[in-house]
Formats: structure tokens, sequence, C-alpha cells
């Protein structure tokens, strides 16, 4: 194996404390390493589920930059602040109110008519979308676009924070995305026809024969599926 | 962005010099049989006799499994009969479920559905709602709806890729009603991929037909959404930073009758009283057994086990865990996330330190992350920048053999993922090494996900599902089968709560079943400070903890 490289050490600043944390570790990691044990603010810590958005800020550089403490490695000189928990006011209709119009929206949400394509909350997305787009694409009343463009959002809400207009993006997204699966995917129709043949009981018969052997055997059969690409009469449906 | 130091550049410039000549030098040969036994019996974990013990109390006592799980499983409760106060109630519910991935959202759902009052369900949760591996899982799950397939080949290659080792009784659930799961969660609205009108089936390792049912590169994150807003909209109670610390029992009858729960904000307990409690508490990639990172969220601590442990549940297949042979080595901000197979299988080749290649790349998971352990332990890894050991997977490699744009175009999750530290791996190649992924074994379970004691017998007011159970995978799981499992299981654990409900009336609550284990735990001296369920993981740094005084 190689030599172990020298570990370098930088300062970051957290709460107004100085702290000195290895270098390469992501903010979260750094805080742990501090001394910090997490409750809120950490989820699946690979950037998938937006438990963890936070606010920081660079030397010698004024501008309040965001990203999420799972994926954001420290940087000398960084000072940083959590945000465990945006307090959106959402709705949560059941599946039977959605209606597939963009009206439905706007009446629920009805702050998106007043954005101004100011694209802050674009800047502010960890996933690189573009909120902006998807708003409006709904004032457009493409929520076919908009759920698309929105597919990735982990709902972190750092976009709804820097929104001048109070927009609730991850809210609004989410209920697109509903209505757009509710609504506006085909249904597939193989699998229907799938649940339908094991409701009729067509596999029943093969199921008992299986269940009634020994791994032995189980065995046996699988070795001659590989090698012939077929099962035993009896087990053929 | 800072991509690699300058000290790992020296070592990437090996693995380019020698790129040429592997190109025009032939694969490493695939192993026999015998060969992959022997480098696995070598290296494994699972092979490792030092890493497990026999249970040494409980209802399981002899039992054989990870020395990390004996630990936990052998640990004195959090709270003790008479440290709190059981007669002032704070939930009471007809059924309370523990956890809020796929399993516990699935439950929840259809246990309205059943006819309960939603408002008599609870969810409690140790992190937020949803915070779970389900959240993260990306490569889809199995379900055979295709033309060309049935549940009977679902079946028989999932016993197959288990080495024959599971309960074939849940494989046949697991295989017959996948396919309505899948229906289900079209219907409540997930987006799943689809090829002009119908879904888009995808292969999978051990799977001898394409049946992974995918969103995207997102898809946890898309059902998650779906199913939380579902269980939200229902109007299910909700109980956050809950997680549960200890069951509570029927004093007569030993069956489960609610829980004691902790917040996590306040420090507080909670009583929770309930006809019926479903377990759905995930798995242990968190206890990071023999060292390793994990895939896993925060909270997978193996809370399940523990609590089952000590109202008398079975337990089956715990010395057996799932290591993905290829995790992230570094950067530090990824470890332990999933390279995917793919990445090899469309041509990435796996080398040591002196750029070569020591294993076929597509042999099975458990021989390819015994190949990459002994490297490393042979001392032909890479150290990484953050002093852990790893192997390089050479990526850009793809690009010379299959053409440009290869990379974006078939796996552009993991190019995001690592152009967001500086790694263009269209250009430099990734360190990698095996990651701790799932659980396999757990809690034993009859169809209807009751809880059984090692005779078979079932433990009233007790169900589970998910990945705190075992039986399903065997031995080893096939990709895929795991969210098949959590929501064929989860729903059946809804039904089923529905209907005991409805045949229990009395319900009374006492710690009585924690009066002979912690007996046990004197007789063979376990220290009161080992307490479990851990709850979360401490990462504290080493300088902190040494001084650290807890109040």
């Amino acid at each position: 194996m190689s030599q172990a490289p020298l570990r370098r050490y930088i300062t970051i600043f957290f709460n107004g404390e100085a702290y000195s944390v290895p270098h390469g570790l992501t903010i979260m990691k750094a805080l742990e390493y501090a001394g910090f044990r997490f409750t809120r603010g950490s989820g699946c810590r690979g950037g998938f589920c937006g438990a963890c958005p936070v606010v920081y800020r660079l030397p010698g550089d004024y501008k309040i930059r965001v990203g999420l403490a799972c994926q954001t490695p420290v940087e000398d000189g960084m000072y940083i602040s959590l945000i465990p928990y945006v307090p959106l006011v959402e709705y949560v209709p059941r599946r039977e109110e959605l209606k597939p119009d963009a009206g439905y929206v706007l009446k629920l949400y009805p702050e998106i008519s007043r954005c101004v394509s100011c694209n802050a909350c674009s800047k502010a997305c960890p996933q690189g979308l573009s909120p902006m787009d998807a708003i409006q694409a709904i004032l457009r009343g493409d929520l076919r676009k908009a759920a698309e463009l929105t597919f990735d959002c982990i709902a972190c809400g750092l976009c709804s924070l820097r929104c001048p207009a109070e927009i609730r993006h991850p809210a609004v997204f989410r209920l697109v995305g509903r209505i757009v699966g509710v609504y506006y995917m085909p249904r597939s129709r193989s699998v229907e026809q799938r649940v339908k043949e094991i409701e009729s009981g067509r596999f029943n018969n093969a199921f008992a024969k299986l269940l009634s052997m020994d791994p032995g055997s189980l065995r046996k059969i699988y070795d001659e599926y590989l090698k012939t690409g077929r099962l035993p009469g009896d087990l053929e449906v | 962005m800072s991509g690699y130091p300058p000290e790992v550049r020296k070592l990437i410039q090996v693995v380019e010099d020698t790129r040429r000549d592997r190109l025009k030098a032939p694969a490493p040969r695939r192993l026999t049989l015998e060969e992959r036994e022997n480098l696995v019996k070598a290296w494994h974990p699972d092979y490792k006799p030092e890493l497990k013990r026999p249970l040494r109390i409980g209802v399981s006592k002899g039992l054989v499994v990870y020395s990390v799980i004996a630990d936990i499983l052998e640990s004195w409760p959090i709270v003790k009969p008479g440290d709190v106060d059981l007669t002032n109630v704070d939930y009471d519910a007809d059924v309370l479920i523990i956890g809020s991935g796929g399993a516990g959202l699935a439950a929840a759902w259809w246990a309205v559905r059943s006819g309960l009052d939603p408002s008599r369900i609870i969810i409690a949760t140790k992190l937020r709602l949803g915070d779970s591996n389900t959240i993260k899982y990306q490569s889809g799950t199995q379900a055979a709806t295709g033309p060309d397939d049935n549940p009977i080949i679902h079946f028989l290659d999932t016993i197959a890729g288990a080495h024959f080792t599971n309960n074939p009784k849940l494989v046949k659930v697991l295989a017959e009603e996948a396919p309505f799961i899948i229906r289900w969660l079209e219907d409540l609205g997930v987006r799943w991929s689809r090829v002009g009108d119908d879904l888009e089936r995808l292969p999978g390792g051990g799977a001898t037909r394409a049946r992974l049912h995918c969103s995207g590169d997102y898809t946890g994150l898309e059902v998650m959404r779906v199913l939380k807003d579902e269980v939200r909209s229902l109007g299910v109670q909700i109980l956050e930073f809950h997680p549960a610390v200890e069951l509570l029992t029927n004093p007569s009858t030993g069956g489960v009758s609610g829980a004691i729960l902790y917040n996590l904000d306040t420090k507080e307990y909670k009583i929770a009283r309930s006809k019926v409690v479903v377990l759905a508490t995930g798995g242990l990639g968190r206890l990071h057994i023999a060292g390793f990172p994990t895939t896993n969220h925060y909270g997978a601590t193996g809370d399940g086990l523990v609590l089952a442990y000590r109202v008398g549940a079975g337990l089956v297949d715990l010395d057996t865990l799932q290591y993905h042979p290829t995790g992230v080595a570094w950067p530090e901000a990824i470890l332990g996330e999933l390279i995917p197979e793919k990445t090899r299988s469309i041509g990435g080749q796996l080398l040591n330190v002196k750029g070569e290649r020591f294993i076929y790349e597509l042999e099975p998971r458990d021989v390819v992350a015994s190949a990459i352990i002994r490297e490393c332990v042979e001392g032909r890894g890479v150290l990484t920048p953050t002093g852990t050991c790893g192997v390089w997977l050479d990526t850009p490699l793809i690009e010379v053999l299959k053409g440009p744009g290869t990379i974006k175009r078939e796996i552009p999750a993991l190019y995001r993922m690592f152009m967001r530290h500086g790694i263009d791996i269209t250009q430099e190649p990734i360190l990698t090494y095996p990651t701790l992924h799932y659980q396999n074994g757990g809690v034993l379970i009859d169809e209807w996900t009751h809880v059984l004691r090692p005779s078979g017998e079932a433990i009233p007011g007790l169900l589970a599902a998910g990945e705190v159970t075992g039986g399903i995978h065997g031995r080893n799981r096939l990709v895929g089968n795991s969210t098949a499992d959590i929501f064929v299981f989860g729903r059946r654990a809804g039904i089923e709560a529905a209907k005991l409900t409805r045949e229990t009336t009395v319900i009374e609550i006492s710690l009585k079943h924690l009066e002979s284990f912690i007996a046990d735990l004197k007789s063979i001296g376990v220290p009161e400070k080992r307490k479990a369920p851990i709850l979360l993981p401490d990462y504290r740094g080493e300088a902190v903890l040494k001084r650290i005084i807890e109040l």
C-alpha cells in the first residue's frame, strides 16, 4: 500500500464558534467530528431525502450560499448554519380530491402567480433543477412539463427560503407530481392482465407442486431450467 | 471543487499508463465454482468466524450471529420495569406501526383500506416520516409482470439466488403478489418508467427475466413521495422523532400491547398502548459491522431485532449480510454510496494499486467483494486521502471501449454524483470498496407477518414486515426483491393488523417480559452501560468523546 497522506486540518465556524476539522469531510461529517451528534437534520446521508439543507458563506465573500450538509465538502473559513426544518404550510388532499388542471393547483397555492422569474429558486437548488421553469409551466397550464422538470426534487425547501414571492415549491411540485401520476400516465395493460391471471388461480397448481419439494429437488429443477430454458411439464403454465 | 489531491493524481498515473496494455490483454478468466468458494471463504466477512458468536441468552440461545448483532441483542433495556409510569398512557391506538419506510407506510395504508379508523392508527418513526432505506432505492422492484415471465420463474430465481435457503412459503407470497403491488402503486400515482404504453422492465443479477420496475434513477424517492402523501391525506396519526425503545406486553399472555416511545428532542418517554404492533424498523447498516461503510440511512441501527428478541421472537440468518462489492471509497462525502453494477457490465475494470486486474469483474457479488478485500488486506490496495483502502474502478476505459458519451448516457446518476465533488469519471477512475448494504435475515415471520417464537408459535399482537424480518431472502437477496418484500408484506401486515384488532378487546400493558431477560443479562455479566436499541450511530470525533461528560 502507498504511503498515508498527511491529514490537513481547516477551520470552520458553526454557531459562531471555530472548530478545527479534517479537510475533505462533508459539513455533516465535519460537525460530527467536532462533537455534534445529529438528531434532526440528518436522514439518508446520500443526497436523496432533503433532510439537511444548510446555508453558509465563505471568507471574503458576503454571499450566502446553500447546499445539503451531507453532500457539501467543508472549506477553510466556512461559516455554517443548519436548517433542520422548513416550516411550509402544505396541503395534502386525498387522491379523489385531486383535479387534473392547473387552476386547481393555483387555487391551493395562489402565490405561484406572483412568480417574478427571478430564478433565485434555481440558483438555490442542490439538485440543479429549475424550479422557476416548472412554476412557469404550471402557469401555462402544462402540469406534465412541470412534473417532468421536478421529478428529481428532494423537497429540501431551499428554493422556498430564497423565493421573493413566498412560493412553496416542494409542496406545489409534490401536488403536481401526484396529479400527473394519477391522471396523466397511461395504465399498463400487461400488469392488469398478470394480476387477473394470478387472481384466477392460474399458478396455484404449480405453486402447490413447488411447495411440496425439498431444496434438493428445487435445485435440480433450476439447474435444468438454466440449461434448457424450460420448466418441467407440470410447472409450465 | 477539489477533485483528487496531488498524491492521488500520482497513483492515477499508473492506471493511465497501464490502460493501453490492458485493452489488449485478455480478461481475467472466470473462476471455477471451487475457486469462488475458496476465495469467498478466505475473505468474505460472512466466513470470518471471529466476527460471530453464539447468543448467550434469550429464546435463540446458541444461535450464531454477527457479534455486533449479538452485542445489541444482549444489551440492557433503556427503561427497566419500575423506571416508568405505565398507568399514564399517552397514546391509545388500534395499531401502532413502528417505522415509516416502505413497509410501515404500506401497512398503514392497507390498515385504513381494511376498515380501521385512521385516527386509531399511529406511525411512530425515529426521524421524519419516510426517512428510511426505501427512499434511497434506485434499481427498481422485481415483479413478474412481463408476457415472457411469470411468478413461478420469479419464485425459482429468488430461491436459487439464496442458494435454496429461504422459506419457500414466504417466497411464494412475494412472487405471487409483487405484480399486484406494481399495479397498486401505479393506481396511487407512482410514475413507473415506461416504454410506450407499457412499463419498462430492466434485467437484474440473478433474475432470468427482465422484471425490475423503476422510476428513473429515483425510484424510492418517487414511491415514498406518493406513499407519504397518501398516508398523510388519510389522516393517520404520525409521530416523528419518536423511536420505540421497548415493546409493552400483556403480563398474562406475553402478547404485545404497545411500546415505549422516546422523544428524541425532549428526551421524554411516551407510553403508546395498542391492540396490535407492526414492527417495520428496517435494517442495521449503521452498525458498520466489520468496520464497513454503508449504503443505509442514518437510523438503520437494528432496533427492531432488539425489541422483538426481548419479547421472545425467533431469529434467522443473522450470520449473513449483504456487502455490495462496489461502494464509494472516496470522496468521504459519498463514502459507502452505491456504484451500480452496470459500471462494470459496460466495461469498467477493477484494478489494484499496480494497475493490475485481479478478478473477472462480473463474478457474483460476494466473490467480487472478497477479491477487493483480498487486494487491500494483502497490501495491493490504494490508500485513499482519508486513510482508508480501496481499489480503482477504471471508468474512463468505458469511453475508450464504448465510445465517448457512454457514461453520461448509461450511468448518468453516478456521473452527477462524482461531478459534485469535482471528479469527472469520464476522465478519471474512481476508488471503490465493498459497502454494507442489506440485512438478509431477521425476525421469524409467517405468511401473514405474525412474528413467531422459535417454536413456530405466533406472538399475539406482534406483526413485522420489511428488512427487519428474515426468511424471504434466505442467505442472499436478489436485486429488487427487497422493495417487492416491503410492499407485499407491509400490505399483508396492514390487512392482518386490521383483522387482529377486531379480535382484541382487553389491552393490558407491562414490562414483565424484561424481568427474566434482565436476570439473564445479570447472569452473563453484561455491563449496565451497554444499552440497546442504540437508535442512532455515534460519529463524534475521538478527541471529543475522550473528554465527554454526559449529564
